[in-house]
């Protein structure tokens, strides 16, 4: 008989010293599963027999278990555990985290353990200690059950020990390998009218051979069932011939609600109090025979749970599950399941307080439950409660997985009077009192963010650390911030002799990518911008989580690094307004359907955030450069006049100093006076978010066009970013675009930004670049120095990779729009907050910042 | 970056000995960071100028750099080729050595006095135009000045560029000695590594002037990059055996910020940590968090108690840890101190169950979001058993003389509390996280307008 250790277990080996505990752990485990406190003792002494180390190994031992068992991993402690005192410590950890405690204990006479330890060189204690640890086992062994071991394996005899075998057991609920497609059936309480008619609208059809039901599911469908089968409604019983005959012939699956167990109990004898709807289902299964009644406590004895389906992608629990306990095997565990989590208060209708665990879940599975009956279903955090009270006259709601429709028929009559109305009920909880605060544990310490494309970012340490302290001292409200935009790569340097930058390589770059269309936007010269707006205060507060007092300009202007655009608050104020006159004249918002919605935007002119930077960078140098270049020329043509051997320097330095001119006229041209408001300019390019949509699906096309409209609502104010389409296969469309590209930049333009025409596209694993730049040989004096041009400093410069950018670049973008789905998923504040401080600390990794 | 020296002595080609350039040949040398050309745009009999370009390549004054290093000669857009520099008194060294040290083929010129006119094209003069006087006037020089403003087109106000015009009667040798040690100085951004010899470079440049020079210190601290033991050093040669005094080791640390200085005749500070750690010190408190510990001066304080198992310091500067980790070296107590990367506006369970807290000087540093999730994160989230905030007193601000009216006590303050705005954030945070609160005035109480800091005391219901 194969000794029977469920995979996710604590298991404790029991053996006085000298029994063979190790030589079985290894036999039986793999290493890293076993944590052995002879290894310990050496690890935290240097000497495996220090007694006196006993306690510290322990502690390591304890961590380490710790570590595994949150992890979800089967662990093995390789002690004697003889101590009735220690074995208490392991079996608290296992409940602690939510694993089964197994005990296997190698029961060898003690003569045997003496001679092997004697053979030991490190051994050098007693037979007394290993007579005392086999008298303290055998006293032990018939407690092992009352400790709290699920699992007791007693091994008599070296024979025994050598021959046993073990047989590793799934948890009941992993069904990871079951993938579906399923349609998740919420409350059903009796209703069976109202259930044959949603299966019938899921495309099940619904036959009979004799009493029995025969359910022939849509093509590799199955019905899988919430619980709470019966009580309340009108036929329970029937119910539940129904979907025992389906989960017997396999087109569904089923898992227990809180009235089937007080159902059972009933069905078992127990006193229980038909309340809450039992005594319809006693009357209902007075007509039935006493095998119907048989067959449904074996059925309801026999359900597990709860279910982790799908590769892990899907939890399935009657009242839900936390992310910590899912998959996970205790009384804690089932308890979950079937009630929830209650505060122990009761409401004014004298229900149960639940504590709204969904609020703050955080687990990647979606989550799919039922138990408390809601207006209508809605996600909270990857969690979806479908039980719309069909019973209290709702509706009777199935979820399809993986396409995650819902689909609903109404209840044919009010079959019971809820104590609580239905429209009553909250579907989104209330904000907690710590919503709107961030957690330090999500992103400091070598986190990682997880994004729905398939790629985990991790954040550095030390990143993590500078981001802190930005967001900390200078950020806004985290609130605001539910988005930063990504940071953009320049396009492969150019071998054109006088050029850095050129638009050939970009169209390159994206037709070796599989690009066939491209959009080339006119970069404009200012300071990148992020702006929310709701239609009015109050939407974009209920929105973002304020009271509309704390917000006064019902929105805000943000820069790149997340602080706030103005320091002015009138400026502020003005902007917005007018922006969200223009979304209203424009009809945007309905457009949208949204009352609030997010723009990445730049704002001119660039002295209007960059001051500081003009004042003690920009300016100052060219002015030293033009003061000392031209007193060098004056001074130059003097000395020419008497001395030979000038004309090369003369020559070089007037070169210089016409760099050091076109250097200055080139910043000059992104500055303009402001007043207030007056001479501010600005250009949006993405509709990022509105309400219920991350517009990441949207093509370039529909952005443009959506913020062309706006743009001429208000063209004093706002600026349309103008574009060329391009297709990438056809000469005369690349050639007209270089062209433009050519004009913009000779007039001063900063240059343009190429991107795809789809927002997103994918070549395999990875993300094509979403945009380059193509900055103009004017403007990237501002970036490379005054005198770049000068043809030995340009060779130099073209030594510039942009592998290490693009990267950067590809993690900021997904970051970006992780944030952003998490936000409009109204997923908790810390959920959206983590890919938005990744992006951040991403910021502070060593690039060359004039790429 | 570019000067000229021009002498009316006649003949004023003679200039050519002492400086050892031909006045009709035209020199070029190799320097480290460029080339250096030397010209003479006129050689007449009764007047001579001889011009110094120094072009300095910006390709390589910013690749093989280190990333992290953002000081001017990280960014290619950077003065560092124009003006006087560093780069100019290397140079000047360089090219003229023997005229720095004095060596002539015609050694009856050496000591003879000469009207001398040096131009200097665009100084940047860190101490603006009166310390270009304060530098070249007591050496003799008559000095112009032409202050430059930022942009001849785009309003951008006065810039620290000057065109430098210094006239004087002395020898070449004093002159080119004067600028090889005052152009840096004036500029105060040295482009190297400077070691003990640079201690020697000045000494031995400065001999004869440098000693009696009235701005000497500033001369000495900033020819040494600040380096306070090299200028200690030099100072200690130059006084000739007049011991200076050893500095306190915390004064040479750090400079003192504003608020420090503004508060020191009352030493608050003392008075303030003093309080803290005694009302920390109550029975059943063994475990102590310092929210916002900044460079550790509570930490070094709470180490020393014996009642204290553990000691832990948050703070989001890793800057402000690292120094905080420094001066814990040697404090007692040491190992029942724990540095943690963190913010008071984070939600973080390494911060919980602790018996007592701290945030002496912190939440006027946060934006009034910030004091929210302060509020929330700690009281809320953390819930220490007892907690102990203290913040400046705005209305006592009158009573500091130095202080604008208006003004906060340091530049990263985001807000100063009047006694009444900070009781009514106390009460109000107590009582929604079921705390009691008790108020205390700290520093000598003024019958107006209280004492400079005012501080709170939560204790846990």
């Amino acid at each position: 008989m194969p000794l029977i250790v469920p995979e996710l277990s604590l298991v404790l080996l029991v053996g006085a010293s000298g029994s063979g505990k190790s030589t079985f752990a290894a036999r039986h485990f793999r290493p890293t599963q076993v944590l052995s406190s002879d290894h310990y003792r050496g690890v935290v002494s240097d000497d495996e027999t220090d007694q006196s180390a006993s306690a510290d190994a322990f502690e390591a031992l304890e961590f380490l278990a710790r570590k595994r068992l949150e992890r979800g991993l089967c662990t093995v402690v390789d002690a004697t555990n003889t101590d009735p005192q220690y074995r208490k410590r392991w079996v608290s950890l296992a409940k602690a985290f939510h694993v089964l405690p197994v005990a296997i204990v190698l029961d060898v006479e003690p003569s045997i353990a003496i001679e092997r330890n004697a053979s030991r060189a490190d051994r050098d204690f007693g037979g007394h200690v290993v007579r005392r640890q086999s008298r303290d086992l055998r006293r032990s062994l018939g407690h092992l059950r009352t400790e709290g071991f699920r699992y007791v394996h007693v091994l008599r005899g070296e024979d025994a020990v050598q021959d046993a075998e073990i047989s590793f057991q799934r948890s009941w609920s992993d069904r990871r390998d079951d993938t579906g497609p399923f349609d998740i059936i919420g409350d059903i309480h009796g209703c069976f009218l109202e259930l044959c008619e949603l299966l019938d609208e899921l495309g099940y059809a619904i036959g009979h051979e004799g009493e029995r039901f025969v359910v022939t599911p849509p093509a590799g469908r199955r019905a899988l069932f919430l619980g709470d089968l019966v009580d309340r409604g009108p036929a329970s019983h029937r119910v539940l011939r129904l979907v025992m005959d389906m989960v017997e012939d396999g087109a569904a699956l089923c898992i227990p609600g809180n009235h089937e167990a007080k159902l059972l109990r009933w069905l078992n004898g127990k006193n229980v109090k038909p309340s809450h709807g039992l005594q319809e289902t006693i009357d209902q299964l007075s007509g039935e025979d006493q095998a119907f009644r048989d067959r449904v406590a074996t059925f309801v004895d026999g359900l597990v749970s709860h279910l982790v389906l799908d590769g892990g992608r899907l939890v399935v629990a009657h009242a839900g599950m936390r992310r910590d306990l899912q998959g996970r095997a205790s009384g804690r565990v089932r308890e979950f399941a079937l009630y929830g989590e209650t505060t122990g208060e009761t409401d004014e209708f004298g229900l149960p307080v639940r504590y709204p665990w969904a609020r703050d879940y955080d687990g990647q599975a979606v989550v799919v439950y039922g138990h408390t009956p809601v207006p209508t279903a809605e996600w909270v955090n990857r969690t979806i409660c479908i039980d719309t009270g069909c019973v209290f006259g709702g509706e009777l709601t199935a979820l399809r997985w993986p396409e995650r429709d819902l689909v609903s028929v109404p209840a044919h009559q009010v079959w019971c009077e809820p104590k609580r109305p239905l429209h009553d009920t909250p579907t989104v909880p209330e904000p907690g009192p710590l919503d709107g605060v961030p957690h330090a544990g999500d992103v400091l310490g070598g986190r990682s963010v997880e994004t729905r494309f398939g790629k985990v970012i991790p954040i550095r340490p030390e990143n993590a650390g500078a981001a802190l302290e930005a967001l900390a001292r200078f950020a806004v409200d985290p609130r605001w911030l539910v988005h930063l935009p990504p940071t953009m790569s320049p396009v492969e340097t150019s071998q054109r002799p006088d050029l850095l930058e050129h638009p050939d390589e970009a169209f390159a770059y994206l037709r070796a990518n599989g690009v066939r269309t491209a959009v080339c936007q006119e970069k404009h010269m200012g300071s990148r911008a992020l702006v929310i707006v709701g239609r009015d205060e109050a939407a974009v507060a209920a929105r973002f989580g304020f009271e509309p007092a704390e917000i006064p300009t019902g929105g805000i202007v943000l820069t790149r690094r997340g602080r706030r655009f103005f320091a002015d608050e009138a400026v502020e104020a003005a902007l917005l307004g007018r922006l969200r006159t223009a979304l209203e004249s424009s009809g945007t918002w309905e457009r949208l359907a949204t009352d609030w919605v997010l723009l990445d935007a730049e704002l001119m002119p660039w002295s209007a955030k960059a001051r500081s930077l003009l004042e003690t960078q920009y300016a100052p140098v060219g002015t030293a450069a033009r003061g000392s270049l031209s007193a060098a020329m004056d001074a130059l043509r003097a000395a020419s006049a008497r001395q030979e051997g000038l004309s090369e320097l003369l020559a070089r330095t007037g070169e210089r100093l016409d760099a050091v001119q076109a250097y200055t006229s080139a910043w000059r041209r992104y500055c303009w006076e402001v007043d207030g408001l007056a001479g501010v300019r600005l250009a949006p390019f993405h509709v990022l978010a509105s309400e219920g949509a991350v517009h990441d699906g949207q093509g370039h096309a529909w952005h443009l066009e959506v913020l062309d409209r706006v743009a001429d609502a208000d063209p004093e104010l706002l600026v349309r970013t103008e574009r060329r389409w391009v297709d990438l296969h056809d000469e005369t469309s690349v050639a007209a675009a270089t062209g433009w590209w050519t004009e913009l930049t000779e007039r001063g333009g900063e240059g343009m930004v190429v991107k795809p025409t789809d927002f997103t596209t994918w070549r395999g694993r990875r993300l094509v670049q979403p945009a380059l730049k193509v900055r103009g040989r004017e403007y990237l004096r501002i970036i490379y120095g005054p005198e770049y041009t000068l043809p030995e400093n340009l060779e130099r410069l073209r030594s510039r990779g942009v592998g290490r950018k693009r990267s950067l670049a590809e993690r900021e973008f997904l970051l970006g729009l992780e944030s952003l789905h998490r936000f409009v998923e109204r997923r908790p504040l810390r959920a959206v907050h983590a890919p938005v401080f990744a992006l951040l600390a991403l910021e502070s990794e060593p690039v060359d910042p004039r790429l | 970056m570019f000067l000229t020296l021009t002498t009316t002595r006649a003949p004023a080609t003679d200039l050519g000995w002492l400086l050892h350039k031909h006045p009709d040949h035209v020199r070029s040398v190799s320097l480290t960071f460029g080339r250096a050309h030397v010209f003479w745009p006129e050689a007449g009999e009764d007047r001579a100028t001889v011009a110094m370009l120094v072009e300095v390549d910006p390709i390589g004054l910013v690749r093989g750099r280190h990333a992290a290093d953002d000081g001017p000669l990280a960014a290619y857009v950077n003065d560092r080729p124009y003006v006087t520099s560093s780069f100019l008194s290397v140079a000047l060294g360089q090219v003229f050595r023997s005229a720095v040290k004095g060596d002539c083929q015609r050694p009856e010129l050496l000591g003879e006095p000469w009207p001398l006119r040096v131009e200097l094209h665009v100084v940047r003069a860190k101490g603006g135009e009166g310390l270009i006087g304060r530098l070249f006037e007591p050496l003799g020089y008559e000095v112009d000045a032409v202050r430059l403003p930022r942009d001849e087109v785009v309003e951008l106000g006065e810039s620290a560029l000057y065109r430098v015009t210094l006239s004087a009667t002395t020898t070449v040798s004093l002159l080119l000695r004067h600028l090889l040690v005052l152009l840096p100085v004036l500029d105060d951004e040295k482009h190297y590594w400077v070691g003990q010899d640079e201690v020697d470079k000045l000494l031995d440049r400065g001999e004869g002037w440098l000693a009696s020079h009235p701005e000497q210190q500033l001369v000495t601290e900033r020819y040494l990059k600040h380096r306070r033991s090299l200028a200690r050093a030099a100072l200690e040669r130059l006084a000739e055996g007049t011991e200076a005094e050893e500095e306190a080791d915390e004064a040479a640390d750090a400079p003192s910020t504003p608020e420090r200085a503004l508060e020191k005749p009352l030493k608050l500070n003392d008075v303030r940590m003093a309080r803290v750690v005694e009302l920390l010190r109550q029975p059943g408190v063994a475990r102590v968090v310092d929210l916002g510990c900044g460079e550790g001066k509570l930490l070094r304080r709470l180490a020393g108690l014996s009642q204290l198992t553990e000691v832990v310091g948050v703070d989001a500067s890793s800057r402000a840890l690292e120094v905080a980790e420094r001066r814990l070296e040697r404090t007692p107590g040491r190992e029942k101190v724990r540095l943690l990367t963190g913010s008071v506006t984070y939600r973080d369970d390494r911060l919980d169950g602790f018996d007592a807290a701290a945030a002496v000087e912190v939440i006027e540093h946060l934006e009034p979001h910030g004091v929210r999730a302060f509020t929330q994160a700690v009281l809320g989230g953390a819930r220490p058993r007892l907690l102990v905030v203290t913040t400046p007193n705005a209305e006592y601000n009158v009573r500091f003389p130095d202080l604008p009216a208006g003004a906060f006590r340091h530049a990263d303050h985001r807000f100063e509390w009047t006694r009444a705005q900070f009781a009514a954030w106390a009460t109000d945070a107590a009582e929604r996280w079921g705390y009691d609160v008790s108020f205390e005035d700290v520093g000598e109480v003024d019958p107006e307008v209280g004492a400079p800091t005012q501080l709170a005391v939560f204790r846990c219901r």
